[in-house]
């Protein structure tokens, strides 16, 4: 009596189906767990030695000598902390342009993001140096406006032409604008020589900070577009359906491309606007992702966040170590590391189709 | 319940009339075979119903006008099975199946234990438990198709409608394919609307024909009456034999003159 009781109720519970989509927590854990490695790389690397103790001292409020209590919260906290920000954000902005345009090649300067921060702050590098408005630097702020403007042209452009229906018509108004604004930029450059090194500088990207002022200035914007894209990775998942599909699941489909497409073009603003144009990681963090651990979005998204976020932090400590006391632009740094990984794990996968 | 109507129905694309002034019904549990020659409408008129295409006139499904439901309303009353889903690459099949679900859930498509519990169900009444959590593009054909049958079962609406279920399967699988259709049609008493290209197999599994030439409805009844010599000679212009099968339907088989 009492074995037929055990079998029925075991009988009855029903088995989890296999393949269901979910996020694999070793991988969560050990992007965080790379996270806080890139991090303590970060803070513990630079031309005055600071040894770990001093460090943890330093956040829990304990005794810490105050040269290095300086050093470490002015300069080393906020710069790991803005390089979390920024390779987070644009890890995450890639991730989300390539689900809504369904283009392994999309990343978040796609509509023209870049070549309009690029323009931005040029013209503020060339004719107002030194000034702010509300006591923020102009380059950023002109930055943020030319990146806005252009992808909105860009989605301006792309409406008038083909009314929405494809995304090859944004996409190819992205790629109009962008090398707009870039022969502009192209020729501003070339007649204002005195600023063409500074402006070179901003182009490939760094991320130089003094004090918190740049992380408090994006932090809004970059939590406002991760969350919205965060919320919305289910819905990336479904897009990867043809559109009569996914427009007959009842699902609003120009609806949940505009909002992922506008949460990412302002992340990615932002984060330019203090960085400037840093590449290839809007590429290659999801795309190894994808590769090495899933392709649904459920897995893409916040592995992207936290691998996207450890990955730039340490290519800033190498941009920074690497011709000491000089320091290179990040974008050389992560070119040079992300590519051949990137290579690497294509090779060590067999991909059946990027 | 069920039953889908259709009253004076045009769709024009780019101002080019595709379907003209059409009139149909289709019974609640019914299955409708679409026929007709390619370009004749046919996957216009499954766009339409499920709303996927603007039209004019009325179609109505369960007495209710498909214009007065919101896309979630229609997805709970309509699943689609298009010609060729997309599969996408390295989603599993569970996966691929749960999307299904989507118009049952909210927003931001957050599924519950209930909505799991069903996908596991239509998996496993599909003999699919094997290929759970195999990725769509390491299926085979048929596979596929079984795929997206079971997701478009997973949605869990009365009515079915589907374009070319069969198309690039060979024989074997393409009966089998119906027969699991046909039989999910009278276990679930789903209405069943579908563009056949195959005219034995439509004549076979459908209750009735509907014959479209043009946008127009040439002929509709069950396959005896509508799989005419004369009617296909005329719209397909096939050069075919008419056989009628004793209780196994009639066989439409091309001829070489």
């Amino acid at each position: 009596m009492t074995a037929t009781v055990t079998v029925s109720v075991v009988s009855e519970r029903p088995a989890a189906l296999a393949g269901m989509p979910r996020l694999p927590w070793p991988w969560a854990a050990a992007g965080l767990g790379a996270l806080v490695i890139c991090c303590a790389v970060g803070v513990l690397v630079g031309p005055v030695h600071i040894g770990v103790g001093a460090v943890v001292q330093a956040l829990i409020g304990g005794q810490v000598d105050p040269g290095q209590a300086n050093i470490l919260w002015s300069l080393r906290f906020p710069r790991v902390v803005l390089g979390v920000l920024v390779g987070g954000t644009l890890a995450v902005s890639g991730a989300a342009y390539q689900g809504v345009f369904r283009n392994p090649l999309a990343d978040p300067y796609l509509l023209g993001a870049a070549a309009g921060a690029n323009l931005g702050a040029t013209l503020a590098i060339a004719f107002a140096p030194g000034t702010s408005i509300l006591g923020v630097n102009i380059i950023p702020l002109a930055a943020f406006v030319g990146a806005g403007a252009a992808v909105a042209g860009a989605y301006a452009l792309g409406r008038s032409v083909t009314g929405l229906r494809s995304a090859t018509g944004l996409i190819l108004a992205g790629v109009a604008i962008a090398a707009f604004f870039n022969s502009i930029q192209s020729y501003v450059q070339q007649t204002q020589t005195a600023s063409i090194r500074q402006v070179y500088s901003w182009i490939l990207g760094r991320l130089v900070t003094a004090g918190w002022d740049d992380v408090l200035l994006i932090l809004p914007y970059v939590i406002l577009s991760a969350a919205a894209i965060f919320v919305h990775r289910r819905l990336l998942d479904a897009l990867t359906l043809g559109e009569d599909e996914v427009t007959s699941l009842g699902i609003p489909v120009r609806r949940v491309r505009l909002i992922v497409v506008v949460a990412a073009t302002l992340g990615t603003a932002a984060v330019v606007a203090v960085a400037g144009t840093i590449a290839f990681v809007g590429i290659i963090v999801p795309h190894a992702i994808r590769l090495l651990i899933g392709r649904s979005y459920r897995v893409v998204i916040p592995l992207s966040m936290l691998f996207g976020a450890a990955f730039l932090v340490l290519a800033d400590a190498g941009a920074r170590t690497v011709v000491a006391p000089a320091e290179l632009p990040i974008g050389v740094i992560t070119a040079f590391l992300g590519a051949p990984f990137f290579i690497a794990v294509m090779r060590s996968t067999r991909a059946a189709a990027l | 319940m069920s039953d889908v109507v259709l009253a004076g129905v045009s769709v024009a694309y780019d101002g080019a009339p595709v379907v003209c002034d059409l009139d149909l019904s289709v019974a609640s549990g019914e299955w409708l075979a679409l026929i007709g020659p390619n370009g004749a409408g046919k996957t216009t008129i499954l766009r339409a119903i499920a709303r996927l295409v603007p039209f004019r006139g009325a179609i109505s499904i369960g007495s209710r006008a498909v214009t007065e439901l919101s896309s979630r309303e229609v997805a709970r009353q309509v699943a689609v099975l298009v010609q060729e889903p997309q599969m996408p690459v390295g989603m599993t099949v569970s996966q691929y199946v749960l999307l299904g679900r989507a118009p049952h859930l909210g927003y931001l498509g957050k599924e519950s234990a209930r909505d799991r519990g069903i996908v596991r169900d239509v998996v496993r009444r599909l003999s699919m438990e094997e290929l759970a959590s195999r990725p769509l593009d390491r299926l085979s054909g048929g596979e596929r198709q079984r795929a997206a049958i079971a997701r478009a079962l997973a949605q869990q609406a009365p009515v079915l409608l589907i374009d070319e279920p069969t198309s690039s399967l060979d024989v074997g699988r393409q009966q089998s394919v119906l027969e699991l259709i046909d039989q999910l049609r009278r276990e679930q008493e789903l209405t069943v609307i579908a563009a056949m290209h195959e005219l034995t197999l439509a004549g076979q599994y459908a209750d009735r024909l509907a014959l479209l030439v043009d946008g127009r409805l040439a002929a509709v009844g069950p396959a005896a009456e509508v799989l005419t010599e004369r009617a296909i000679t005329e719209h397909y212009r096939a050069q075919v034999r008419v056989i009628q099968m004793n209780g196994s339907g009639t066989a439409v088989v091309p001829v070489r003159s």
